[in-house]
C-alpha cells in the first residue's frame, strides 16, 4: 500500500537526519575536546610553582616565570570592570527603564553595533585617547581598552535581566510611596542583581583572553607592576611574545600560560552555570 | 451638599436621600470624582464618571470584564501614570483636594492611598523586609524597635502574624498564595494609609483563603476606606456596604450593597445582578 511505503521512506530520512545531527553534534565537542586535551598535554608540564611566582628571566636561567603577568591580567580586569562596568550597568537600567523612545532604541543598536567592533579596533581607539595625549603606554589605557569592550555586552545583559523583573514588583513598591528612582534600584535592580553578575562574569571572561586591544595600549612589561601609568604585562600579550618568539623555552611557557589561560576562563564559565543553577527566590 | 470642615476644605456630603438610605446616615465622602474623563493614548475608558466614596466603609465596584473599574481604581492612586499614553481629564478629590492638579506630589500621595493587587507580589526578600519596606523608604520609624513594632503591627491587622511570627526571617516567596496577599496588605497597612485599594484581591486564591480575606476586609472596615474592585457579585454582596456598577466605562448605577441587590434602579443593573450578561 503506498501509505506503507512513504511510511517506511520518511522513518529512513528520519534516521538518517538523527545520524547526521548527532555527528555533527560529536564532531563540535570532539573538537573542543581535541584542543583542550592538546593545550593540557603540551602546557601541563612546564607548569611549576616557579612559573605562578617568579618573572620572566633570561634565556638559560632556571625559574623563569609569568608571575607579572597573571597580577597584570588581573589589574587590567580590575580596571576594565572599574570604567565598564558603572556605565555599562547605569545604560541598561536606562534602556530597561526608560528606553522606549526613539532615543532608546537608537542607543540599543549602537550599542548592539559595539559588541561586534573588532577588538583591534577598540585598541587602536584606546591608543590615539589615552596613549598619545599621555605620551606613554599604561595599564590606564590598557583597561579603557577592555572596558569599551566590555560595556556594550554588560549594558545589553542588565537590561535583558531587569525586563524579566515582572511589572509588578516595581507597581508594588511604587504603590508603597516610593519614589521612581527607589523603586528602580531598590527593588528592580536588587532583583535582577542575580543575572547581572552572571552576565558580568562572561565579559570578564571574554575580556580576559583579548590580545590585541593590549598590543598598543599596555603593550608589556618584563617586571612587576609598580604604577597604573606604567606599560604592564598581561597573559595574552605574554603568550603572544613567547609563541612567535625563536626560544623552545619561551614555546613552552607560551603552551603553560595558553592552559592556564583556558582553565580560568573555564573556571569562571563552570562556576556562572552552578551559581546560576543554585539561585531561587529572585526574578519571576 | 457642600460643607466647611474645620480645615478649611470642602467636603461633599454623599446625599442620603439619594441613595436611598432609609436611616438618616450622611456619608462623608473620601474620594469624589468629577467629570471624570479617562484615556489610554486615544481610547477612552472611562466616560464622565461622577461618584463619591463613602469614608470608613467598604465600597465595591462591580461591572464586566473591561468596563473600567480597575482604571478608575487606579486612578485614585495615580498609579495610572505609569502607563505611558494614559491621560486624566476633570477631578478626583481626596478629602476635598483634587489629586490631579499640577505639583501634587504622588508619592505622599501614595502613602495616603494604599494598593493591593490582584495577583499578590510581595518582595523577593524576607516577610519582615517586605513589610517594613514602606517604613523605611518613607522613613515613619526612627528606630529598630519601632521598626520591629509596627511590623508586627501590620502582620497582626493582615491576620497574618500568628502565622509568620516565628519565622519572619524567612523569603515572603515561600508563603503560600493566601498568605502572600495577607503579606501584601500587612506591607500596605504598615504605612498606615486613609484608604486601602484592593484589585481583585481574591481572584487569584482558592475559597478558604479568599474568605480569610474576606474576613479580613470586614476586621479593617471602620478605621480604613476600603474600595475592592471584584468580579465576584457574591464577594461584593458579603463584604460591601455601597456598590457601584459600571459597564462599558460609564458609572451605571451607585448605592448600598442590599438596595443594589434587592431593588435595582437600573434595567441594566438587575440584568447583570441576575446573570443576564456579563
Amino acid at each position: 500500500m503506498s501509505i506503507d511505503r512513504s511510511f517506511a521512506y520518511r522513518k529512513i530520512i528520519d534516521r538518517l537526519m538523527l545520524g547526521l545531527t548527532t555527528i555533527c553534534a560529536l564532531l563540535a565537542v570532539a573538537l573542543l575536546l581535541i584542543i583542550l586535551g592538546y593545550i593540557a598535554v603540551r602546557g601541563f608540564s612546564a607548569l611549576n610553582l616557579d612559573f605562578f611566582t617568579q618573572l620572566p628571566k633570561p634565556i638559560g636561567e632556571p625559574g623563569s616565570g609569568i608571575g607579572n603577568a597573571i597580577v597584570g591580567t588581573l589589574i587590567l580586569i580590575g580596571l576594565a570592570c572599574l570604567f565598564g562596568l558603572p556605565i555599562g550597568i547605569f545604560s541598561g537600567i536606562y534602556l530597561a527603564e526608560f528606553g522606549t523612545g526613539r532615543f532608546g532604541t537608537a542607543l540599543r543598536f549602537l550599542t548592539d553595533v559595539l559588541t561586534g567592533v573588532p577588538s583591534i579596533v577598540t585598541g587602536i581607539f584606546a591608543y590615539t585617547l589615552i596613549v598619545l595625549p599621555m605620551r606613554r603606554f599604561s595599564a590606564i589605557a590598557g583597561g579603557v581598552a577592555l572596558a569599551v569592550i566590555m560595556i556594550p555586552v554588560v549594558t545589553r545583559v542588565t537590561e535583558e535581566m531587569m525586563r524579566l523583573v515582572p511589572r509588578s514588583l516595581r507597581e508594588a513598591a511604587l504603590a508603597l510611596g516610593a519614589p521612581q528612582w527607589r523603586a528602580i534600584t531598590g527593588v528592580v535592580v536588587r532583583s535582577a542583581i542575580g543575572g547581572i553578575a552572571t552576565g558580568v562574569m562572561l565579559a570578564i571572561a571574554r575580556i580576559a583572553g583579548e590580545t590585541a586591544p593590549l598590543l598598543f595600549t599596555a603593550l608589556g612589561n618584563r617586571f612587576w607592576p609598580r604604577s597604573l601609568d606604567e606599560p604592564i604585562a598581561s597573559m595574552t600579550v605574554q603568550i603572544f611574545n613567547y609563541a612567535t618568539g625563536p626560544y623552545e623555552e619561551w614555546h613552552r611557557q607560551a603552551w603553560a600560560g595558553t592552559f592556564v589561560l583556558v582553565t580560568m576562563i573555564l573556571i569562571i564559565n563552570v562556576a556562572v552555570r552552578l551559581l546560576t543553577r543554585s539561585r531561587h527566590g529572585t526574578a519571576g | 451638599m457642600m460643607t466647611q470642615t474645620s480645615l478649611g476644605k470642602t467636603r461633599s456630603i454623599v446625599d442620603a436621600k439619594q441613595s436611598g438610605h432609609e436611616a438618616s446616615e450622611v456619608m462623608v465622602a473620601k474620594i469624589e470624582t468629577q467629570n471624570l474623563n479617562f484615556y489610554y493614548g486615544q481610547a477612552q475608558a472611562l466616560y464622565n464618571i461622577n461618584l463619591s466614596i463613602p469614608e470608613r466603609r467598604v465600597t465595591a465596584f462591580i461591572g464586566p470584564s473591561g468596563c473600567g473599574k480597575s482604571t478608575l481604581l487606579r486612578s485614585f492612586n495615580r498609579m495610572n501614570d505609569t502607563i505611558p499614553g494614559a491621560r486624566a481629564e476633570g477631578k478626583v478629590l481626596l478629602d476635598g483636594m483634587d489629586i490631579y492638579r499640577p505639583g501634587v506630589d504622588v508619592v505622599a500621595l501614595r502613602r495616603r492611598v494604599g494598593m493591593v493587587f490582584q495577583k499578590s507580589n510581595p518582595f523577593p526578600r524576607s516577610i519582615f523586609d517586605n513589610v517594613a519596606y514602606g517604613l523605611k523608604i518613607n522613613r515613619l520609624v526612627r528606630t529598630r524597635a519601632e521598626l520591629a513594632e509596627r511590623v508586627e503591627e501590620s502582620l497582626i491587622a493582615a491576620a497574618l502574624w500568628d502565622e509568620v511570627k516565628d519565622r519572619l526571617q524567612a523569603s515572603a516567596l515561600s508563603l503560600s498564595g493566601g498568605q502572600q496577599q495577607r503579606l501584601c496588605i500587612a506591607r500596605a497597612l504598615a504605612v498606615r494609609p486613609e484608604v486601602l485599594l484592593m484589585d481583585e484581591p481574591a481572584s487569584a486564591l482558592d475559597p478558604i483563603a479568599t474568605q480569610k480575606i474576606e474576613e479580613l476586609i470586614s476586621t479593617l472596615r471602620e478605621q480604613y476606606t476600603i474600595v475592592i474592585v471584584t468580579h465576584n457579585m457574591q464577594q461584593a454582596a458579603r463584604v460591601s456596604d455601597y456598590t457601584a456598577f459600571f459597564w462599558l466605562g460609564k458609572l451605571i448605577e451607585f448605592g448600598p450593597t442590599d438596595k443594589i441587590f434587592t431593588r435595582p434602579e437600573e434595567s441594566m443593573t438587575e440584568d447583570y445582578i441576575t446573570g443576564r450578561f456579563g
